[in-house]
């Protein structure tokens, strides 16, 4: 069998998807937490506008979609801040200016076709080039240790807004950050995993995690393992298979979140059994003590 | 002379324009513990969002111990306990979690230490809790619920707590564990504002009584009998009254 890490690009591949398996759910929770699940998508159409844009100008695709997706994900929380429109509305808003804004784009740049818009769309093994690796990792790092600092505010923003608001946090920064990490998160995630379903490793590894425990710190460590673990094997399967890593990745965290939800489903029942035992003794101690 | 906790002086405030306060004069003073009754629409959450902070004053002066809310940053002496519809979302959080996010006023940026830890010990064991921390939110009962809302309020050691309807639809034994926790906090001296639909076992801690009706305080003094409680309040449901016999003694008359 062909070793993978004997090509320059395989190293490339795995190395982002290995930090894209740890941003993704990292950034994701607080996504997941406000039940803004679908964002992820959201700013996942804007960037394509912003990968057309770059195609468009002649300039790296990648800045451009960091840009243009950045400023929508601002866009979109400012107008929910507002409560003019509803979140979904928004939602639904940055879903079509998204796609149509780069397909129109596409059309217009010189020699551009909507095939080159595939490997952004559903990630590509070849496409990550070392310009990229630099710009994935300088990003991860800043993205992990952003959370590392804020994530204990933002998990008290996300819980409870208002509350957080009276504990005198600096709730509209942490929203805007949130939006801008998310933004990040995307355009790190797209040359592996492809626009259209970095959302999910932003979701499922969480929802997965969510099935096995109780707290949130276990569900954020244990989405962080799981994203990984889809991501690295997404992409080595997608080597031998010859598929698009993105939906390989995307499949293995969906077959995760079964295996999890089966085994959540029969720990819960173990562990029911085992408390309503006691509750059984107890019962009959208090009917022997009615007796007498 | 000490300043009184809270001090509103002819306060109007609203939502879009619309004004839900209108010429409120109050003032609270250390000590006291303040039940502020009304319908639905009386005014009585806008009165303590404007309290808090989380609404703007239109017009009129409003201040926190002795300083203009609005420039109001000593957070560590507000506790805040919000209706219950907060305390879960789309991620599991433990009681101790939620707890824990109390402590974040005084925190900062900075990472927990061990009297932080020893905070929130604290205030799980007021509240009666200290041994479900590991426990799921989301697997607690509504009294329950809202007795982590309770504890998060309470690891700065607050000097006001302000509770939005802490018993609403909370049952009977847990309306009153939340009357003993209460108890044990006004006998620590900590100043009391609440809004509630009902006092229940929560009665005998009250020492004053706000009605509201259309944005303005009807009536200001001791609490109503239970009897009486909702005398200014014709469009509202009576459950309690409607639905079961009438209460039993033990409803506030101890």
């Amino acid at each position: 069998m062909t070793n993978p890490l004997a090509f320059e690009f395989m190293r490339y591949a795995l190395l982002s998807a290995f930090l894209v398996g740890l941003v993704a759910p990292a950034v994701g929770v607080f996504l997941v937490q406000r039940r803004l699940a679908l964002m992820g998508d959201g700013i996942g159409h804007i960037a394509l506008t912003g990968v057309a844009l770059g195609f468009l100008l002649g300039t790296a695709p990648v800045l451009t979609a960091v840009v243009v997706a950045t400023v929508g994900a601002v866009v979109i929380e400012l107008v929910r801040q507002q409560g003019r429109t509803s979140g979904d509305v928004a939602l639904a808003l940055m879903f079509y200016g998204g796609i149509a804004g780069g397909v129109l784009l596409i059309g217009l740049a010189p020699g551009g076709t909507n095939a080159n818009l595939l490997s952004y769309l559903f990630g590509s093994l070849t496409a990550v080039s070392p310009g990229d690796v630099v710009v994935i990792s300088v990003l991860s790092v800043v993205l992990l240790v952003t959370v590392a600092v804020v994530g204990r505010q933002m998990f008290a923003v996300c819980h409870d807004e208002e509350y957080a608001r009276v504990a005198g946090l600096h709730v509209r920064f942490l929203n805007l950050l949130l939006a801008v990490m998310a933004a990040l998160t995307v355009t790190i995630a797209m040359r592996v995993v492809g626009l259209l379903l970095v959302s999910a490793l932003m979701v499922v590894p969480v929802a997965t995690a969510q099935q096995l425990v109780r707290g949130f710190r276990a569900t954020v460590v244990l989405a962080l393992g799981a994203g990984v673990l889809a991501a690295v094997s997404g992409v080595l399967g997608s080597f031998y298979a010859d598929v698009a890593p993105g939906a390989l990745i995307v499949v293995i965290a969906l077959a995760g979140f079964g295996v999890a939800t089966v085994v959540g489903v029969l720990v819960r029942r173990v562990r029911r059994t085992d408390s309503a035992h006691p509750a059984e003794g107890l019962a009959l101690l208090s009917e022997e003590a009615t007796a007498r | 002379m000490t300043d009184p906790v809270v001090l509103l002086r002819s306060v109007s405030a609203g939502y879009d324009g619309r004004l839900a306060l209108r010429g409120v004069d109050l003032r609270v003073d250390a000590g006291e513990v303040l039940a502020v009754l009304g319908a639905n629409g009386s005014g009585k959450s806008t009165l303590i969002k404007t309290v808090l902070g989380l609404l703007p004053v239109s017009s009129g002066e409003a201040e926190l111990f002795g300083t203009p809310i609005g420039h109001f940053r000593e957070r560590t002496r507000l506790g805040y306990v919000p209706q219950r519809s907060g305390a879960s979302t789309g991620v599991p959080a433990t009681v101790r979690e939620v707890v824990a996010t109390g402590r974040l006023a005084l925190l900062g940026l900075r990472r927990p230490r061990a009297a932080d830890r020893q905070a929130v010990d604290d205030a799980l064991r007021t509240v009666g809790l200290a041994d479900r921390a590991r426990d799921s939110v989301s697997t607690l009962s509504g009294g329950q619920q809202q007795r982590v809302l309770i504890a998060r309020a309470l690891t700065c050691g607050p000097d006001l707590l302000v509770l939005d309807e802490p018993t609403a639809g909370v049952d009977h034994a847990s309306q009153q564990a939340l009357a003993d926790t209460l108890s044990t906090l006004v006998g620590r001296g900590t100043t009391v504002v609440l809004v509630a639909h009902e006092l229940g076992p929560m009665h005998p801690l009250i020492t004053r009584a706000l009605t509201m009706a259309d944005g303005r305080v009807l009536h200001d003094g001791p609490p109503p009998e239970p009897d009486h409680l909702h005398v200014h309040d014709p469009e509202h449901a009576h459950p309690v009254h409607d639905d079961h016999p009438p209460p039993s003694p033990a409803w506030g008359l101890r």
